[in-house]
């Protein structure tokens, strides 16, 4: 009974999940996919090599303190980066001085402890990146309606983090011939910026790295647009993953002592099972 | 309930005698994992997932009980209390990492473990209870699962929990009162996370309880083996102490291997990077996906995209939940007296050129975004995942002639060359 | 017990001889050591992340304006998330403080080791009883200061002289003087 009772059931779904295949086949042949722009024209991130990167791998200090200075010299002035203390600094190899010198470089919310009123303050090591807006809809309306994301987990928040970052700086051109031969409709809207690292093709940012020398590197480094990009996606990389090479570096000794143990307990198994294992001639 | 020859606990010193008449705890693990509990001897690795998934569930419990030190349910705060111990709590990355990939190897071996049942009937008489309660414990699994998720508060986190807690707007007349009250507020928000919380606490203890039911229950019949034979005699079983305790250590071993290279290597690998992002009620991910272990199940509620009689999405929703609600039927679905799929061709062919490939294909498309192809495949493979456990089974159970099976455990594993003619998968698979 | 059965039991392993036994044994040990050894190495992280995170401990100084007490006045500010009093003693109280025998108190301290150089009326100390913890009274304006003119805890009824030493009561030591420095002539840094 249950066997003609399931039977029935399963054929009742069988007809209903075929009928929904028979109306999309259907409307497979009958209508034609438009093939859109974004589609056909967004690239994936390019490959850039970063010394963070692979199992091994460990920070360019170097490179993320330059891409630190990009990111407060360039970025900083629509971006926020709220989860990123000044303190935080220390594990990039600045000094307790430099420290408390960087934070004391940005005005941080604070009370008069006299009357009580909203001030401004010199901030310290244990504030976290102060906004560039008092609100979202202060961010919003200075951005035509976008509102610039954190970049604190930037890196980790988009597949290819770091790749992503270095491309849409460097992805900035006019609309390639082959697209508006294909699609002589899209635009890119004023007040939008055509990118094809972007995934709809057209980013309300205006390109934020536009002409070498825009920041001027304390260490000599020569800032081309591609290198302050490069710079500034390792330092994303960093805010959004501090521990990033620390996991790494404890992960070898979690594996080759697991490695070792498995080692032991195949070889103890084998022992076990040494008495009862059948004999092949008999 | 157990064999006669298992062997009976004998307490030695003072303390354990004391022990054992007053709380006879360490006579319960003996005859439970110790040497006193007979289990046939021709377990495969196949057999070591059970312990596994046991493994990972106290893996769960203990990183999450860690987390929930430092986490806060509050929609203001969720996401900075998380991203709070990625960075600054002692070791708190390492917890979050290996909390929110415990989950999907907790799903990894579950799914194993539910596999092997399946492809040897480990469903069927006297075993029906043991499987009933392992049904229970994966459908716990899956709600434990999807709360978790929500509490980063992250953009999957809030999407998932709109979208789910939707499915159940689909149900006539009552459906969305019933999602109003689920989510305490017209959409996910303060009221929603705090009660997520609070059952992602709780049911972890509750699926601990099913599985100290779903172990005992085991020990009535004792375990199932790959020739699907019964334990005939004494040369067909070992104690589980130090056989398989040694066997389930090294299987143990390698499991973690692959388990600490995701956590230190990939951690972000089976996640999606959305997540990253908080919360934001204004704007909806391009692709809501959910995690990997519920793509099959996805993939059969998005196959159902036209009306008939009942809206597509009723549909979608009843063959989601009864895709799962079918196990519970299988012990009474599949009448064949054997057991093992060794021994069955046609079972054998159906499931790996049918349910299994099946499986993928839903796999695939619940993780692919919802357009052609994806669609029509998963469309073919739902239809052929009903008629597999609705149709096929029990008509081939029907149908089937079984290859001769051996006449005993011990048979299978050493030869014979006395006893009835033996097929050729009589190998052992040790 | 021949093998050849396959009815081998743990004990049939005894006839491979003294070398087996030997070999397997060293092997399960050091496997079961090995499994130890891990679950042991796990406990580190299990309870070190109990320990304060680095938020925590970043916010471990904090610096306080003394420039606005007046003398026989106290403020109270919050470090570490505990009371700091900071009290501008009065010159009847410091020579108060200095009439004691040092050596005939509980805690032998004189308030020339408990102040710095040249701000000599310028008391800092924990807000916390070293009885059990409780907040003292004697720092606001209009609390009880006890019957030696300093602080007063209300809990269990510990006394404290206007050195913060204490003098009556159950609590076993002076109100605890952090660590400070005075960064400027009206400024102190706790921590």
């Amino acid at each position: 009974m249950i066997r003609i009772l399931g039977a029935l059931i399963g054929l009742g779904f069988t007809v209903v999940v075929l009928w929904a295949f028979g109306n999309g086949a259907y409307s497979a042949m009958t209508e034609d996919v438009a093939a859109t722009a974004e589609h056909e024209f967004y690239l994936s991130p390019k490959d850039v090599d970063f010394q963070h990167e692979g199992a091994f791998g460990t920070w360019d200090l170097a490179q993320v303190q330059r891409g630190y200075q990009v990111y407060k010299e360039v970025c900083a002035v629509c971006h926020s980066m709220k989860f990123v203390a000044f303190r935080d600094f220390a594990e990039i190899d600045y000094t307790e001085e430099e420290v408390k010198a960087l934070a004391a470089e940005v005005q941080v919310p604070g009370i008069d402890p006299n009357t009580g009123e909203a001030t401004m303050r010199a901030g310290v090591p244990t504030d976290y990146f102060p906004s560039p807006y008092p609100n979202k809809v202060a961010a919003a309306a200075a951005n035509n309606n976008a509102i610039p994301p954190d970049l604190s987990l930037m890196t980790k928040a988009r597949g290819h983090g770091t790749e992503y970052v270095y491309s849409l700086l460097t992805g900035y051109g006019p609309i390639p011939e082959e697209l508006s031969e294909e699609f002589p409709e899209f635009t890119t809207p004023t007040g939008l910026y055509f990118n094809q690292y972007f995934p709809n093709l057209n980013l309300a940012m205006a390109p934020p790295l536009t002409s070498a020398g825009q920041v001027t590197y304390a260490d000599g480094t020569e800032a081309t647009v591609d290198q302050m990009a490069k710079d500034v996606s390792a330092f994303l990389t960093w805010t959004a993953e501090p521990t990033l090479v620390k996991r790494k570096q404890t992960g070898w000794p979690v594996l080759g002592f697991l490695l070792f143990a498995t080692i032991l307990a195949f070889m103890s198994k084998k022992y076990v099972w040494s008495s009862v294992k059948p004999k092949t001639e008999d | 309930m157990s064999y006669p020859w298992a062997r009976e606990y004998e307490p030695k010193t003072g303390l354990t005698k004391f022990l054992d008449e007053k709380l006879p705890l360490p006579r319960l693990v003996y005859n439970a994992v110790g040497a006193g509990y007979p289990v046939p001897r021709n377990l495969s690795y196949m057999w070591n997932f059970g312990v596994l998934a046991g493994f990972f569930l106290v893996v769960q419990i203990v990183t999450g009980i860690v987390l929930a030190m430092h986490y806060a349910a509050n929609a203001e705060v969720a996401f900075a209390t998380t991203e709070h111990i990625m960075r600054d709590v002692n070791w708190g990355w390492l917890m979050r990492y290996a909390h929110a990939n415990g989950a999907s190897f907790f799903f990894i071996v579950v799914y194993i473990h539910i596999f092997r049942g399946l492809f040897y009937s480990s469903y069927k008489a006297p075993r029906e209870m043991i499987w009933l309660l392992g049904v229970v414990i994966f459908l716990l699994m899956m709600a434990t699962a999807f709360m978790g998720y929500v509490l980063p508060w992250g953009q999957m986190s809030f999407w998932g929990a709109k979208v789910i807690t939707g499915l159940f707007g689909a149900i006539p007349l009552v459906g969305e009162p019933l999602q109003v009250w689920l989510l305490g507020g017209f959409a996910p928000d303060n009221a929603a996370l705090n009660r997520f919380f609070s059952l992602h606490f709780l049911l972890p203890f509750v699926i601990a309880g099913v599985v100290i039911l779903h172990i005992w229950a085991l020990h009535i019949p004792g375990s199932s083996n790959p020739t699907g034979v019964e334990v005939k005699s004494e040369s067909d079983t070992l104690p589980f102490h130090p056989y398989y305790t040694a066997k389930d250590g090294f299987g143990l071993g390698v499991v973690l291997l692959f388990f600490m290279a995701m956590v230190f290597f990939l951690p972000n690998a089976l996640g999606h990077p959305d997540n990253y992002i908080e919360a934001n009620p204004l704007a909806t991910p391009a692709h809501i996906v959910p995690e990997w272990y519920f793509w099959p199940f996805y993939a059969i509620l998005r196959a159902f995209t036209a009306d008939f009689i009942l809206s597509a999405k009723l549909w979608g929703v009843i063959a989601m939940f009864a895709s799962i609600l079918v196990w519970f039927f299988l012990p009474w679905l599949d009448k064949s007296p054997v057991r093992s799929g060794h021994y069955r061709p046609m079972f054998r062919k159906f499931f790996w050129f049918g349910l299994i490939p099946a499986m993928i294909v839903l796999f695939i498309c619940g993780g692919a975004p919802a357009e052609e192809p994806y669609v029509m495949a998963s469309q073919i493979a739902t239809a052929y995942y009903f008629l597999h456990f609705l149709v096929i089974l029990p008509l081939i159970s029907s149908l089937e002639k079984p290859e001769p099976l051996p006449y005993s455990i011990t048979e299978a594993v050493l030869g014979s060359d006395k006893k009835a003619v033996l097929g050729e998968n009589t190998t052992p698979a040790v | 017990m021949a093998d050849t059965t396959g009815t081998a039991t743990p004990e049939a392993a005894v006839e491979h001889g003294e070398d087996g036994v030997r070999r397997r044994d060293f092997i399960n040990i050091a496997a079961i050591g090995a499994a130890g050894v891990g679950g042991a190495s796990v406990l580190l992280p299990l309870i070190s992340q109990m320990a304060p995170s680095e938020d925590v401990l970043a916010e471990s100084s904090t610096e306080v304006d003394i420039s606005a007490i007046e003398p026989g006045q106290a403020i109270k500010a919050i470090f570490r998330k505990q009371p700091l009093f900071v009290r501008r003693l009065t010159e009847k109280e410091i020579a108060e403080a200095g009439a004691v025998n040092a050596g005939s108190l509980r805690d032998p301290q004189t308030l020339e080791e408990r102040t710095k150089e040249g701000h000599r009326d310028i008391l800092v100390t924990m807000g916390v009883c070293t009885h059990l913890g409780c907040v003292p009274l004697g720092a606001a304006e209009g609390e009880v200061k006890g019957e030696f003119g300093g602080y007063f805890c209300p809990c269990h009824g510990s006394h404290y002289d206007t050195a913060g030493r204490i003098r009556k009561g159950p609590a076993p030591t002076n109100l605890e003087v952090p660590e400070y420095v005075f960064t400027s002539d009206t400024v102190i840094q706790a921590g």
